[in-house]
């Protein structure tokens, strides 16, 4: 067995002169639920599909359950599942008749099938609904149906490509839990997602910007080693306006607003308290509260993507 | 490359057969469709001339003259609609089509004749519409000659020459149609056109809609190889079509009294490569496309102008200039056509359509390599950024 699940080394992809990844490395221990974050056309889906042999890398290499993605693509495939964010279910066959489809493809057979077809329906939670259109199904179910079809084969390694997209808060943590017991069970799960409460679920993540990754490490690793400086949250009358009036302070680091509340990252935490308070109702504005936070993930992302000399949004449109 | 295995073959086809079972609408596309366009284009694709309408101009108003008038009333080919006075009548006549064709019969036929001059009569035909124009005119010369052939030897008769033989008579026989009639021209062709442009157009959807819905990735990360996928796709089609091409045979048998005058399992062979190799073309086409519009235009466009235009089943391709000739050679239906032609009309047996059959082997063989060569070697644009799933 290898020791890693997945080991990248230098891999990129390039789209013309449009570099989607760029000398990516990292590895994945086995077991793991592995992260990858970024926004929307960071490179995360890129990576993921050259990860299990639908891309050819432009160059760099890695390797898939000790198996090398150029050289050994038909046994990366043997022993990875994959499921996209698209949910890739036939909508128009049942719910069974996907589930043997897909167990059909994937070699099984007939008696593997009947075995392992009451453990994805009781998992999906669609014992009672074998019968209906994958079309009639609510968003939640789906998903929950296309990761069950991914895993059918019990492969050791699951690619989850944005499998939470446009699901809502319950299934989310649902499938959530489900990702927690394949991991129990010894599955590396290596999952993207562009919500950064998700990526709490995990053990090890990687930041993805532009086509770079810019942070990694666990989340609490991450929550404490990338930002030093201290982070007050103030709470005031005139959030934009408070804002406005930080910003232009030497002392301030870096704002962002977080709901009706200001993130402040600042020097020294006394001396921030104190000034805040100073300048914000200097300006007449109320301030209601200021406390020192652990910085939140987002936190921590902004500041990479700040210091990465680009705004958060800098990767969600495409040349 | 892993040898095919039924064991992913079958998954394939009962998926497709399920899914071409829940969308009724393309089945009954597939199935009824040809049927009906092969009553539609049967009966409205019709080239046969008969009951022309025809106006009179007799200026002679001889016995003679009506004689020679009788011999346009008596034959199905005309249908005498006026006798005119004067020949400024035609024109406002021909101009609304009331009538196609006239005779012009000058004031002194009958005296002309029998002083044994040759009298000229004048035929008047419409030419706008050139195929009706031509044949026409055929008919009123092939009268008017048989019509003189007869006073000459009247004439020779009289002088008690009697027995005297025309020098060359010619019979016609016409084979396979006696009696020219279009339909059963049409029907082989048709089944071609209607086959190959069905087939392709259902096809061309099955790969881009597996690429729209991502399950294309899925099947790539399983078992099933590029060819194993593509021939799961295309059996039930063929199934399906082969079912639909009888329906049109039984349809030419009953409407237009087209028999199968040859071989029916040679027949079979001829229809089932002819479709594996449209089928292939679709499929081709919805591998090279990234969506269903773009698939369906080009699936339209490959198939439909070329196999109207370009096989022989309407315009006979002697009859066109050479380098158009030498597209035809690109047009799998030509092929298809000959064969089917062939078998149903004159009955012959493979010594005279095997050169047929190797082309549309090569054109099956050549369409379904592209096809999975295509599809192994996967998507490498960039992809695309996707709708959120709602």
């Amino acid at each position: 067995m290898p020791e890693y699940a997945v080991e990248v080394k230098a891999l990129t992809k390039k789209f013309g002169d449009f570099t989607a990844v760029d000398a990516v490395s990292f590895a994945v221990e086995r077991g793991r639920i592995f992260g990858f974050l970024g926004a929307n056309g960071a490179g995360k889906s890129t990576t993921i599909r050259m990860l299990c042999g639908l891309l050819d890398p432009t160059s760099g290499t890695a390797s898939v359950g000790g198996f090398d993605i150029r050289r050994q693509p038909e046994k990366v495939k043997r022993v990875i599942g994959y499921m996209s964010q698209r949910f890739s279910l036939y909508e128009d066959l049942t719910v069974v008749e996907n589930i043997r489809f897909f167990g059909g493809a994937y070699g099984l057979t007939r008696k593997a099938l009947d075995a392992r077809l009451p453990w994805l329906l009781s998992m999906a939670g669609l014992e009672g609904r074998e019968r209906s259109l994958t079309r009639t199904l609510s968003v939640g179910w789906k998903q929950r149906l296309a990761l069950g079809c991914a895993v059918l084969h019990e492969p050791r390694i699951v690619f989850l490509d944005e499998p939470t997209g446009g699901v809502d808060p319950a299934s989310r943590r649902r499938f959530w839990e489900l990702i927690n017991e394949l991991s129990e069970s010894g599955v590396t799960v290596f999952v993207t997602t562009h919500y950064l409460d998700e990526a709490e679920y995990c053990n090890d993540i990687r930041l993805i910007h532009a086509g770079r990754i810019v942070a990694g490490g666990s989340p609490q690793e991450l929550k404490t080693t990338v930002i030093r400086n201290p982070i007050l949250e103030v709470s005031s009358d005139r959030v934009i306006d408070a804002m406005e009036v930080l910003q232009r302070e030497p002392w301030v680091l870096e704002t962002s607003i977080f709901g009706t509340s200001l993130h402040v990252s600042v020097g020294d935490e006394a001396e921030g308290r104190r000034l805040v308070r100073e300048r914000l109702e200097g300006e007449g504005i109320a301030v209601l509260r200021v406390d020192r936070i652990m910085p939140s993930l987002e936190d921590v992302f902004i500041h990479k993507i700040e210091e990465h000399g680009g705004a958060a949004g800098a990767g969600e449109e495409r040349p | 490359m892993k040898p095919l295995s039924l064991r992913c073959l079958r998954p394939v086809i009962k998926k497709e057969f399920r899914q071409i079972r829940r969308d009724a609408r393309s089945l009954m596309f597939m199935i009824f469709l040809p049927a009906f366009m092969l009553l539609m284009f049967g009966y409205a694709l019709n080239f046969d001339v008969k009951h022309i309408p025809l106006a009179v101009v007799d200026e002679d108003s001889s016995r003679t003259s009506r004689d020679l008038v009788d011999k346009f009333r008596t034959t199905e080919y005309f249908d005498l609609k006026a006798v005119l006075g004067k020949t400024r009548e035609i024109d406002p006549l021909m101009g609304r089509e009331a009538i196609r064709a006239a005779l012009v019969i000058p004031p002194q036929f009958s005296e002309d004749l029998l002083a044994g001059r040759s009298p000229s009569v004048q035929v008047i035909v419409d030419g706008s519409n050139a195929m009706s124009g031509t044949t026409a005119a055929g008919y009123v010369g092939a009268i008017l000659q048989s019509y003189s052939q007869r006073i000459t030897l009247e004439a020779l008769e009289r002088r008690g020459l009697a027995g005297f033989a025309v020098p060359l008579s010619q019979e016609v026989r016409i084979w396979y149609n006696p009696e020219l009639r279009s339909a059963r021209f049409l029907v082989p062709g048709l089944m071609a056109f209607i086959l190959m442009v069905i087939v392709t157009v259902s096809t061309a959807f099955s790969v881009v809609r597996e690429k729209e819905r991502g399950t294309m990735d899925q099947i790539r990360l399983s078992s099933i190889s590029p060819l194993e996928l593509i021939l799961g796709k295309v059996i039930p089609y063929v199934v399906i079509s082969l079912a639909s091409a009888h329906l049109v045979l039984l349809l030419g048998e009953i409407l237009f009294g087209v028999g199968i005058r040859g071989s029916y399992p040679l027949l079979l062979l001829a229809m089932a490569l002819f479709l594996t190799g449209a089928l292939g073309q679709g499929i081709l086409i919805s591998a090279v496309t990234r969506t269903q519009q773009v698939a369906f235009l080009i699936a339209v466009l490959t198939t439909l102008l070329p196999t109207f235009i370009l096989s022989g089943f309407v315009f006979p391709i002697r009859n066109m200039p050479a380098a158009v000739q030498a597209i035809t050679y690109l047009v799998p239906g030509r092929y298809f056509l000959a064969a089917l032609r062939g078998i149903i009309l004159k009955g012959v047996g493979f010594g005279a359509v095997w050169p047929q059959f190797l082309l549309l082997v090569g054109f099956a063989a050549l369409s379904l390599g592209a096809s999975a060569a295509r599809l192994r070697l996967g998507d490498e644009e960039r992809p695309r950024r996707r709708r959120r799933v709602r």
